[in-house]
């Protein structure tokens, strides 16, 4: 009894002891309830632990087996020294002309169509969250509700007439018209990220500027960016790996010349093949997650509090 | 409330600047609006419009605004075999995808809820699968429930004593024995509906976590006083307070997985009964190149999501609200 009163409060076990009869009742249903919580929390930690890690533990174990090693022993899940091998990654990178399977061009593409998409994103997507987290206008909550209807809308409806539309004016197959698909998706999702940090930033520090003659733009360029930085920061990695990760528009714009491919693209491309060894692809993969896992955790807290703000509300 | 004094004056003070505020808003809004104008709401608009024309992608060169409009794409839709069974098993995913991964995250919040050592990697373990590119993720269970070599048939097999390795992607029905019950259980959507529920219950739970610590300690504290136990605490205080981010989760859960193409796409192509409506479009596209058919396949799903959303808003609308004004 002492042990459980130690942890917790004294007043509410006094009531209850009091009103529901003998002193010292050991297993009453509180205490059960405590026990058998405490327990079960721990139990679905490790299960969550197993579930959520696992995936990646066996993508990366497969990616440093030699296929031989996998299909002999296919229930080990632990590596061994003298079977282990980066002749995977070697291959998977190596250009096709080479032999190898040619991943280092699809990372300068895949690099290439996110930075180019972070930057043209932030550039329209900063403006944008100001003019409507601050400022009034004609408008304003129409275009806060397009963006919204933005973020849910299905890409699958897109697909076809952008499809239709590139393939018309010859855009199809070039990465502009890819990364201008990406940055219609992703400017609203980085506006509603960036205008909860907007506004956090006091009116007082932009009004003492104004009252200095400061510009406008002056204002957002050095009060209330410097301010958002760790937001703009959070955004910028959030359209990242949106950009990094997306595979339909991808899939359909980029699908017919191999020197274009994204490496999510490559991979979901060249898994159907029988002549790839699946450690090699398994390579790929984890060629294709770690960039976004490292940019996942240094942003987590910030983008945790991006992406759910509002939600404490209610 | 300190903000209104700071706002009054404000306004006050800038009465002559309106103009010009207004101006800037307009101008600084105004890329992303024609951005997004020209990528998203005229190819809405053209779906619509491409989906009562006869257009192929070979003759796609003559396609404009004043082709011959007709109702023959709905038509062959409506009437092509798989049609109802796509759309009920578009139903049965979302459904199933959307109430599991809110269950999931549910759980997984709870169990996050208050501090302990190492919470901060089991919480960002927790949102591995969210933020992991989907191509990398559906690669590595396919190979993981791979009727061969995969880990999860090789421990099936091996250690849980099954008779045969289980095609779970590939086998449309199957047979499961359930405490002597024999059932048929449609196992690639199952397998898929699991995957969505493994990948996107992150969403759920870091939506649920905010929610929950921003409940005031003194409640729990309160019930607790009372005498309130664990579960009562949960069912009484906790839950209730979560009413509001379980709609808006479920409304959000229900659109994305109603539209979802990626995973379903990758993990079965569409095939052993996951044939779901967005995979049939892109299907039409490209195989077929029927792109007014493709497009009256995919103005029919927003518009069966359309329906779906107004009948839960009519259905829910005052509770959400309810809820979300307490």
């Amino acid at each position: 009894m002492s042990q459980a009163t130690s942890t917790t409060p004294v007043t509410p076990r006094m009531t209850s002891v009091e009103v529901s009869g003998p002193l010292y009742r050991k297993w009453d249903r509180d205490r059960v309830e405590t026990v058998l919580f405490r327990v079960l929390r721990w139990v679905f930690i490790a299960i969550f632990l197993a579930v959520t890690l696992f995936p990646f533990y066996y993508m990366v174990l497969l990616s440093v087996r030699p296929i031989e090693s996998l299909l002999l022993e296919p229930a080990r899940v632990w590596p061994t020294v003298h079977d282990l091998t980066v002749s995977t990654y070697k291959n998977v990178l190596t250009p096709v002309s080479n032999g190898g399977q040619g991943f280092l061009t699809f990372l300068g593409n895949s690099g290439l169509i996110a930075l180019a998409t972070v930057a043209i994103t932030l550039a329209v997507a900063i403006p944008g969250s100001y003019a409507v987290s601050r400022l009034r206008f004609m408008g304003r909550r129409k275009v806060s509700f397009l963006f919204l209807a933005v973020y849910l809308f299905p890409s699958i409806v897109l697909a076809i007439p952008l499809f239709v539309f590139f393939t018309r004016i010859g855009l199809r197959g070039s990465l502009i018209g890819l990364i201008f698909v990406y940055i219609s998706q992703t400017a609203p999702v980085a506006i509603y990220m960036l205008r909860n940090y907007f506004e956090t930033v006091p009116y007082s520090l932009e009004e003492a500027a104004a009252v200095d003659g400061a510009s406008r733009l002056r204002i957002i360029w050095s009060i209330s960016l410097p301010l958002a930085r760790p937001a703009v920061v959070a955004t910028a990695l959030y359209v990242f790996m949106i950009a990094w990760n997306e595979y339909l528009f991808a899939l359909l714009f980029l699908i017919e010349d191999r020197s274009r491919w994204t490496v999510s693209l490559g991979l979901a491309q060249l898994a159907g093949s029988i002549d790839i060894p699946t450690t090699t692809l398994m390579a790929g993969s984890v060629i294709l997650t770690v960039p976004v896992v490292i940019l996942f955790l240094i942003s987590e807290r910030m983008l945790v509090e991006g992406l759910t703000a509002g939600a404490d509300k209610g | 409330m300190t903000l209104t004094g700071t706002d009054a004056r404000r306004r006050r003070r800038r009465g002559a600047l309106d103009k010009q505020e207004a101006r800037a808003g307009l101008a600084m809004v105004s890329p992303t609006v024609v951005v997004i104008i020209v990528a998203v709401v005229l190819p809405v608009l053209w779906t619509v419009m491409l989906s009562f024309q006869k257009i192929r992608l070979i003759n796609l060169r003559y396609a404009g605004v004043f082709g011959s409009y007709s109702l023959d794409n709905f038509r062959q839709v409506f009437t092509a075999p798989g049609f109802t069974q796509s759309l009920l098993t578009t139903l049965a995913y979302t459904v199933g995808g959307t109430v599991l991964s809110i269950g999931v995250g549910l759980i997984a919040a709870l169990v996050v809820r208050t501090p302990f050592r190492g919470r901060g990697f089991v919480r960002a373990s927790m949102l591995l699968p969210y933020i992991a590119p989907v191509v990398a993720v559906t690669f590595t269970w396919e190979i993981m429930l791979n009727a061969q070599f995969g880990i999860v048939n090789q421990v099936g097999t091996k250690v849980l004593g099954w008779h045969h390795p289980i095609p779970f992607l590939s086998e449309q029905s199957g047979q499961l024995t359930l405490g002597g019950v024999h059932l048929t259980v449609p196992t690639a959507l199952l397998t898929v509906i699991f995957f969505e529920t493994w990948r996107y219950f992150p969403f759920a739970f870091l939506f649920i976590l905010a929610r929950l610590q921003a409940i005031p300690a003194e409640l729990d504290e309160a019930a607790r006083v009372d005498g309130a136990t664990p579960s009562q605490r949960f069912l009484h205080i906790v839950l209730p307070q979560l009413k509001g981010v379980f709609a808006v989760l479920a409304v959000l859960r229900f659109i994305w997985t109603f539209n979802k193409f990626d995973d379903i796409y990758l993990l079965t192509g569409g095939a052993s009964g996951t044939d779901v409506v967005s995979v049939r479009v892109y299907q039409i596209l490209t195989n077929e190149g029927n792109i007014g058919q493709a497009a009256a396949q995919a103005t029919i799903l927003a518009a069966v999501l359309v329906i779906c959303l107004a009948v839960y808003f009519l259905v829910f609308g005052r509770s959400t609200r309810e809820a979300e004004s307490e």
